[in-house]
């Protein structure tokens, strides 16, 4: 079914004011750092929160409106939940948990557990007595299985993925990840993705909504949107560096007139339009001195913080004293073994390096 | 997101002989051990002062069979009352939204706090002939309620209410609402949602609440002695026939101690287990 909201919701320190829509059988992703209002936006679809103005629509039914005072409850909504944590009914079996959905509905007992058995044949084939069992025996990966069968099971007209993969071991996030791409996307569940993880938006998500302090910052296609990124901030949760300016033969000129080299993209585009330099930070080399020779976009900046991130080290950036605004918060991905030979520490002064050929420079209309 | 660390499933841990946890200070064993004599050793002095030869006989009269009767079935009908009128109480409590919840709490709590003497005359001048209610009864419908097993029942419900609640409130604010939201997601009502998932999560707070709240009632005596009085096979419960006994026949009222620390035994080990387990 599809999806249509268009709702405001006011707090004391923060207000949410979202309008969003997805085709029947569309998967969108809500990304957004903490606080950005997605779990707000999904307790008003979900009816558990009533917004201060606005309406939701799924399918044809109007679920809240607030104008005409029309608020359905949760539990007439058709609206399913997949939350962090699988949440299973702890005194039922995994059966029981599935067909409750099912049950409620009014489908009669057999058929409810038989499409129960069905259902966790499907997401968990290769547990032996599966059905019978409490979720204290399964496995938090295998409870979160369990979980996605138990809020398909009524065929919701909607499905919320609350972080679906976020309280996951490294080990079953990716299997849990395919299974959701399979049953969801694949399966034409029409859904809402609320996630900070550009990886699971590209996997799962056909289109992509942004949401930064509760506004719509950016949306569109997935790829596009992630790939592409029109702000900083979208590009800070893509994991993407990017420079905004505007476009001069070849190269992007920022606001203060650096010049920076990179391979259009997007099509022929006129002499002083907007645009943004778009490069990933794993692309930038680190220097202590400025670099001479081979041609490609230096950076002067001071180091601002170093994160471990698995088997590199991304160190951001801030801009020295005078320098432009748009250096801060640029990364560079390294190797420990780099940041060791630059004996850097945050407030230095370093030198970003990045290739023109790495740097692509986007329209940014 | 703000959401609490995820459940996981875990098998109970075995004490493990390599662990060395971290010990206690000496001096918290002298106090501790002082405190657990406390409460063991009058049981062992029950034990000791005992006619064991006598105890069939002390045991079987018909006054001890008639209070052995009363008190057990006085308590069950108390018991009853306080999870059908303290259970809901306890889902208000912990799940409503009406103003002046705290004070409302506050006053369910009254019971576990005043002398159960008091709470009997309490009752008895709100009952009594002459009392608010109790005129009205009276005068209406011709009940008389003091003195009577009805009192009794509402003594030992009176005193025994806050345990139930208190127990039961604990288990539904551990148990929280997030499974009752996933029912409503699921297309339970509100209803529904109370039947198959608030109640069966909390099931093991509202059993150990009644157990505590049955030992309240089997051991009530002050409420019970201000509000029923002492009549045999009608108010004279197994606490009061000790009371009376330990005037006239000490050896009487010591085998229907011990029979009243046997009862409180089964309690503990009937009752305490599945409530530690669960969510209380």
């Amino acid at each position: 079914m599809s999806l249509d909201v268009d709702v405001r919701l006011d707090r004391e320190s923060f207000s949410l004011d979202v309008a969003l829509s997805a085709a029947p059988g569309e998967v969108v992703a809500v990304l957004g750092p903490n606080g950005a209002g997605k779990s707000t936006l999904l307790g008003i679809l979900s009816g558990l929160l009533r917004p201060d103005a606005g309406h939701v629509r799924v399918g044809d039914q109007t679920v809240t409106d607030v104008g005409a005072g029309v608020f359905v409850p949760a539990h007439r909504r058709g609206v399913g939940l997949l939350a962090q944590q699988a949440l299973l009914f702890p005194h039922m079996t995994a059966e029981a948990n599935v067909a409750f959905g099912p049950r409620a509905q009014g489908v009669p007992k057999r058929e409810a557990e038989a499409r129960a058995r069905a259902l966790l044949a499907d997401v968990l084939p290769d547990v032996p007595g599966l059905p019978g069992r409490k979720p204290a025996q399964l496995s938090g990966g295998q409870q979160q299985r369990v979980a996605l069968a138990r809020a398909i099971a009524p065929e919701p007209g909607l499905l919320l993925l609350d972080e679906p993969l976020a309280a996951l071991d490294v080990d079953a996030a990716p299997a849990m990840r395919s299974l959701l791409r399979r049953v969801i996307r694949d399966g034409k569940q029409t859904a809402v993705l609320v996630t900070h993880s550009a990886l699971d938006a590209l996997v799962l998500a056909d289109r992509v909504v942004v949401l930064g302090r509760g506004r719509v910052v950016e949306q569109g296609p997935t790829r596009e949107v992630l790939g592409r990124p029109r702000s900083a901030f979208t590009a800070r949760i893509a994991g993407l560096d990017l420079i905004p300016g505007v476009r001069e033969a070849g190269v992007l000129r920022t606001g203060d007139g650096t010049m920076i080299a990179g391979r259009e993209t997007g099509g022929p585009a006129g002499t002083g339009e907007p645009a943004v330099a778009v490069f990933p930070p794993s692309a930038v080399a680190v220097f202590a001195e400025e670099p001479h020779g081979s041609p490609r976009n230096v950076l002067p900046v001071r180091l601002a913080s170093i994160e471990p991130r698995g088997d590199v080290v991304r160190l951001r950036a801030a801009p020295r004293e005078g320098g432009p605004e748009w250096l801060d918060g640029l990364a560079a991905d390294v190797t420990p073994a780099a940041v060791a030979d630059l004996a850097a520490e945050p407030g230095s002064a370093l030198w970003f390096a990045v290739k023109a050929t790495e740097v692509e420079i986007h329209p940014a209309g | 997101m703000t959401a609490p660390p995820a459940t996981r499933a875990r098998a109970p841990r075995k004490p493990d002989r390599h662990e060395q946890p971290v010990g206690l200070p000496w001096f918290v064993w002298i106090p501790a051990g002082l405190a657990f004599l406390l409460i063991a050793l009058p049981v062992v002095g029950l034990l000791w002062k005992a006619d064991w030869a006598r105890m069939p006989e002390l045991l079987l009269s018909d006054a001890a069979l008639d209070a052995l009767r009363l008190s057990l079935e006085t308590a069950a009908i108390s018991t009853l009352l306080c999870i059908l009128l303290g259970g809901p109480l306890a889902v208000v409590l912990a799940r409503g939204r009406l103003p002046g919840l705290r004070t409302l709490r506050s006053v369910v709590l009254l019971p576990l706090v005043l002398p159960p003497v008091v709470g009997g005359l309490a009752l008895l001048f709100l009952l009594g002939r002459t009392g608010l209610v109790g005129r009205g009864l009276e005068l209406a419908f011709g009940i008389t309620v003091p003195f009577t097993t009805a009192a009794v029942v509402l003594a030992q419900t009176f005193v025994a209410l806050p345990f139930l609640v208190v127990s039961l409130e604990g288990a539904l604010r551990t148990a929280g609402r997030r499974y009752e939201a996933v029912a409503a997601t699921l297309g339970a009502s509100p209803s529904l949602a109370f039947r198959r998932v608030t109640i069966p999560l909390v099931l093991p707070g509202l059993a150990s609440g009644a157990v505590l709240a049955f030992a309240r009632c089997m051991g009530e005596f002050g409420a019970t002695i201000a509000f029923a009085g002492s009549l045999q096979g009608t108010t004279r419960t197994l606490p009061l026939l000790v009371y009376l006994e330990r005037e006239t026949d000490v050896d009487g009222a010591v085998a229907l101690s011990l029979l009243l620390v046997v009862v409180a035994i089964v309690v503990i080990v009937v009752g305490r287990p599945r409530g530690s387990e669960g969510l209380t």
